[in-house]
């Protein structure tokens, strides 16, 4: 939709890097520079001059102590002038869309013409960070005066200050755990661990027909090992063709071994990856002779109350991004809704329903989703945009929704318009 | 030189005389006799001035200190006295820097060589910037002559011998954080404050300060350094090593050698005498000639863009390469490393492309490793590589170099899918080393875009460059090709589109009488030791044995079909390949290769060919129907233009395989030969061993002229 200036946004290509399970691929990776290979080969995919770009923006979750502004690295690619500013941010899982929403909010406003955009997650390189007591001994003996003043500081060390701390993927607000949050969301809901299975069997069925056909490899950059003799990573590597109902069956819930449903089966893997995407005002995508996959109609974010059903958040940001569009939810032709979980999916889809909304499965997740994919906190969001424009074209759709879910209860939405 | 005005100013600030020198209408600092005169006269003038104590000295230019002496003005040197002579008034001048009765210090920022570094030797304080453009060093051997103006004497015993003889033996500079780790330099700075920290230790030593060195080297520096016996196996160990590296055939190395020597058995004075008495001797032989020689073409090289009056060269900011084997990654990597492009490389599929790019990768981590770049530019760098199996990021390359297999129809195909993925003016640049470029530009749609550019294997080792315009190419596509070759570190020639080009032309009938030498009975190592023997590095079947016997035997059939008999193919080298011996790189050719050594010859090859090595031709003979051969088909190919000049022709075959640089290359030692005597010899050989050895018509015009090639 356009702006009040008349200026509208277009999406005019993306990609990304295979999506690789944490400590397997890409665990040699970080996530820099999973960031600057998707956008570099975004740049000789479109065949963009680097000067054409005023700026870059990228998302990420959990971002590196060494690198903690991983868009400006992505700047600072030689293809780039060293004068393109950029900054990262972080909106959780939604953290690519909300780069893409800032890129469409300065291209819309005037301040910009030409933007990538994108998100990255090394999930195989988290900061594991010392204990809190280990911190504040070392600080302290950094700035004692003698060496006797240093030795005395470091002999308060005890053994148990000596074991790391990983930041776990848990609300700082309830300590509840995304996984145990599903959980509680499928009992709440009354999703059956075997709806949960199924949802991701066919989410498994969908993204191997995408790889097999081309249609999700070609949003694939080929991943070039460092090391000689290493295989070319052109495939996600969690997608899945030798799966069946009877096999996930057999697997234990993990978040409550007794009356639970949520397994490793019906759940986003911990994922290595990076998007980006071009985004460029109608105008300058015509003057570079870019014919946009999609233009960007409305979006919309929203939150619930973490401590409540932390992943139900899209529920209200959906009819939101509907009504800033002006359209109804009948007249979208495509949607790609983020699979953190099988049960959020099934929960986010209830709450869909229950406001008249008719679910009609066939437009849904049409590649597979997060859960066969993988989920790179960071990098979903571009994916999601790049795969969602690509099939509107394909299919010559008018309307395609955007549906993620955050933590922190959020919720966000985006409606792309074909013309 | 045109003189416009002092090159040399200064002006007295708080008691420092701040002295600045810059050779007007001159890009680079040099020391002429003019500035050495204007160096006395200011010396007198700063000696009688009461306000000043001490001297700063800087070069005015921004990006260069001194270049080193005047060459212009070596070169009209005709005696050994006069040479003698003109060192002699450089020791006499650095001399009085030295013994200044006010201190000086000099402040370095970008190359200091030479003549330059000696000056800077003679003050008494030295501060260099730590800019990747401060090169510092001693580059005479390199011109045959030796460092004449006190180096041989002061950075002994600046450095230490073995650090000193390291440095003047093989002619090296150093980047400035090295020279400052031998000691060449007191001090490293950033460039905006050389100024400052000069003056300031100028104004230290006037107020009697000196500053304190220590000899680098610790313990074994001393015991090797500092006493006579340790020097005498340093000397000892030098010898051979030179000996080793020059064949005996360049008089510099172990002349410097000498003056380093005599200089720390018999004091300064004494070690300058010789020096420039040494000086004298080699400035005028006939080595430093040649080498000069070489010099001054390689720096016309440069300006030259190949054709006359060529618009201006396209810059290219990125390159696209097909083909990610051998010489594609090859290129990739150096077009990288020296050119800074943004490199975009094709393959048929993605695992040969992963491939190259590691391999072209290599190059920069091995330049990493040598500390040539630090980390964060070979990451940079890095991030200029990527590739692809479509043509995706071609559309905006300004150069396409393919590297695909050597065979028309594959080259046609991909010319013809490069003119759909580019735009109109993007240059198309065949590496082809047997391919007419202008039968492969038949398939274009644009020939005027096509153009040949043979690069030399292993790519990022070998300094030369063919390219070669088809019938069709424009003249801006020319020099678009040849200022990018330059840019990768390249010496360019600009040959004809003719069978072989210049290097493998010439080299046909050189690796050629090979074969015709093992069948008479020579044996392989026989053969190669004449040629190491006359000055080549490698002799023609270790040659070949690099090059690869496939590549050989393919190149050896086009040049037999290209001219017939005169040049036709021996067969030993196809037997070889039949039998899977590849040379180096499948570990067997005319030698056997273990753990990447040559590890001698095994009778299995003699056999293979049906000869036996039972004496053969004597080594005089071999040698002869070795370069003989070669100089006869240079001859000829001059003749038909393939090369604009012998300029070109003598850079291209000392730089491309390795003609000995003291002969001054094949049409200089045919030159030196004499045309008459050439024609006689070629004339008895061809009686003797058939008429391939015929002397060509361009010779016998010369004979019968009595002129040469360079008048």
């Amino acid at each position: 939709m356009p702006a009040e200036n008349g200026r509208r946004v277009a999406v005019i290509a993306g990609c990304r890097t295979p999506f690789g399970k944490a400590g397997t691929v890409l665990k040699d990776v970080r996530a820099v520079d999973l960031a600057r290979h998707a956008a570099r080969e975004l740049l000789e995919r479109t065949d963009l001059d680097g000067s054409n770009v005023d700026e870059v923006i990228f998302g990420q979750v959990v971002p590196s102590a060494l690198v903690p502004n991983i868009a400006r690295e992505v700047s600072l690619l030689p293809q780039f002038p060293k004068e393109i500013p950029a900054f990262s941010l972080n909106r959780a899982c939604a953290s690519a869309n909300q780069a893409i929403t800032s890129a469409h909010d300065q291209i819309a406003l005037g301040h910009s013409d030409v933007i990538v955009a994108g998100g990255a997650e090394s999930l195989s390189d988290i900061p594991i960070l010392a204990s809190r007591r280990l911190a504040d001994i070392l600080v302290e003996a950094s700035k004692a005066k003698s060496l006797g003043a240093r030795v005395r500081t470091f002999a308060k060390i005890r053994p148990k200050d000596l074991i790391p701390v990983a930041p776990a993927i848990a609300e700082p607000s309830t300590g509840e755990s995304m996984g145990q949050s599903a959980e509680k969301m499928a009992k709440e809901n009354h999703i059956s661990r075997d709806a949960q299975d199924r949802w991701a069997l066919r989410s498994h069925q969908l993204a191997a027909k995408g790889l097999a056909d081309g249609r999700l490899t070609a949003e694939i950059a080929p991943w070039f090992p460092a090391r000689p003799g290493d295989h070319v990573v052109t495939q996600d590597n969690g997608v899945r063709t030798d799966t069946s109902l009877e096999q996930m069956a057999k697997l234990k819930p993990v978040y409550d071994r007794r009356y639970g449903s949520v397994t490793a089966a019906n759940a986003s893997p911990l994922t290595d990856g990076a998007s980006a995407v071009l985004l460029a005002s109608a105008a300058a995508a015509k003057a570079l002779g870019y014919e946009p996959l999609a233009y960007i109609r409305s979006y919309a974010v929203a939150a619930v109350d973490p401590g409540w059903q932390l992943l139900q958040a899209p529920v209200w940001a959906v009819p939101k991004a509907l009504e800033r569009a002006g359209i109804e939810w009948k007249e979208l032709g495509l949607i790609e809704l983020h699979e953190a979980f099988a049960a959020q999916v099934l929960s986010n889809l209830q709450g869909f329903a229950e406001k008249g909304w008719e679910i009609n499965e066939e437009i849904i997740n049409v590649m597979g989703g997060s859960i066969a994919i993988g989920h790179p906190f960071g990098a979903t969001g571009g994916r999601i945009v790049t795969t969602l424009a690509n099939e509107m074209k394909r299919r010559d759709v008018q309307f395609g929704l955007v549906s993620v879910c955050a933590q922190g209860g959020m919720g966000f939405a985006m409606v792309l318009e074909r013309r | 030189m045109a003189a416009s005005g002092p090159a040399l100013t200064w002006n007295v600030e708080a008691g420092i005389a701040v002295l600045v020198l810059d050779c007007k209408d001159h890009p680079v600092n040099t020391i002429s006799r003019a500035v050495k005169d204007e160096f006395l006269a200011c010396f007198e003038t700063l000696a009688a001035d009461p306000a000043v104590r001490a001297v700063a000295f800087f070069s005015g230019k921004r990006d260069n200190f001194i270049a080193g002496a005047d060459i212009e003005e070596f070169v009209q040197l005709t005696s050994a006295a006069d040479a003698e002579r003109l060192s002699a008034d450089g020791q006499e001048l650095l001399d009085r820097v030295a013994r200044f009765a006010k201190p000086v210090a000099v402040g370095v920022h970008g190359a200091c060589l030479g003549g330059g570094f000696e000056l800077a030797l003679a003050c008494h304080y030295r501060v260099a910037t730590d800019h990747p453009e401060t090169q510092i060093g001693l580059p005479e051997v390199q011109l045959g002559i030796l460092p004449g103006a006190g180096g041989c004497q002061r950075l002994p015993r600046l450095v230490g011998v073995r650090a000193a003889l390291d440095m003047i033996l093989a002619g090296k500079s150093e980047r400035a954080a090295k020279a400052y780790r031998l000691g060449m330099v007191d001090e490293l700075v950033p460039p905006p404050i050389l100024r400052d920290v000069t003056v300031a230790a100028a104004q230290r030593m006037a107020g009697g300060w000196r500053p304190k060195r220590r000899r680098p080297g610790g313990f074994t520096g001393w015991l090797l350094d500092g006493n006579p016996l340790g020097r005498s196996f340093v000397y000892r160990a030098a010898r051979k090593q030179v000996l080793a590296r020059t064949g005996g055939n360049y008089p510099a190395p172990p002349a410097a050698l000498e003056a380093v020597e005599y200089g720390l058995k018999h004091g300064l004075a004494e070690g300058l005498k010789r020096e420039a008495q040494l000086f004298g001797q080699l400035a005028v032989t006939d080595v430093s000639r040649k080498l000069v020689q070489i010099f001054f073409a390689t720096t016309q090289l440069k300006k030259d863009l190949g054709v006359p009056g060529a618009p201006p060269p396209v810059e290219v900011k990125r390159l696209g390469i097909l083909g990610s084997g051998f010489m594609g990654s090859g290129i990739a990597g150096t077009a990288v490393s020296q050119a800074e492009v943004d490199v975009r490389m094709k393959d048929a599929d993605l695992a040969h492309v992963a491939h190259g790019l590691g391999a072209a990768r290599a190059i920069l981590d091995d330049r990493l490793k040598r500390r040539r770049i630090t980390k964060y530019e070979h990451a940079r760098l890095v991030a200029l590589l990527s590739g692809g199996a479509s043509y995706a990021g071609f559309g905006r390359a300004e150069l396409v170099i393919e590297a695909v297999f050597e065979e028309l129809a594959v080259k046609q195909q991909v010319l013809k899918e490069v003119e759909g993925a580019t735009r109109e003016s993007a240059v198309f640049a065949s590496n082809t080393s047997t391919i007419p470029i202008t039968r492969i530009a038949e398939a274009a749609r644009r020939p005027q875009q096509v153009i040949g550019m043979h690069f030399f294997s292993p790519v990022a080792k070998m300094p030369l460059l063919e390219v070669i315009p088809g019938t069709r190419t424009a003249p801006g596509v020319v020099s678009t090709a040849t200022a990018f070759g330059r840019r990768m570190g390249k010496t360019v020639i600009v040959v004809k589109d003719s069978p072989g080009f210049w290097v493998n032309r010439i080299l046909a009938p050189y690796a050629g009488e090979v074969g015709h030498l093992l069948t008479e009975g020579a044996s392989v190592e026989e053969i190669d030791e004449m040629a190491v023997r006359f000055g080549f590095p490698v002799g023609p079947v270790t040659l070949l044995d690099e090059v690869g016997l496939d590549v050989a035997d393919k190149v050896a059939q086009v040049m037999s079909a290209a001219y017939g008999e005169r040049l036709e193919a021996t067969g030993g080298v196809a037997t070889l390949v039949k039998a899977g011996r590849l040379g180096r790189k499948s570990g067997r050719g005319f030698y056997v290769y273990k753990g990447g050594k040559k590890r001698g010859v095994d009778a299995g090859v003699y056999d293979l060919l049906g000869v036996h090595p039972n004496g053969g031709p004597r080594p005089a003979e071999i040698l002869q129907r070795l370069v003989l051969g070669m100089l006869n088909e240079a001859a000829r190919a001059v003749a038909e233009g393939v090369v604009r000049t012998p300029r070109d022709g003598d850079i291209g075959a000392i730089f491309g395989f390795g003609f000995p640089p003291f002969r001054g290359g094949p049409l200089r030692h045919a030159d030196d030969l004499g045309a008459a005597r050439l024609v006689a010899d070629l004339e008895r050989l061809a009686e003797r061993c058939g008429p391939r050895f015929a002397p060509c018509d361009a010779l016998r015009d010369l004979a019968r002229r009595n002129a040469k090639f360079y008048p």
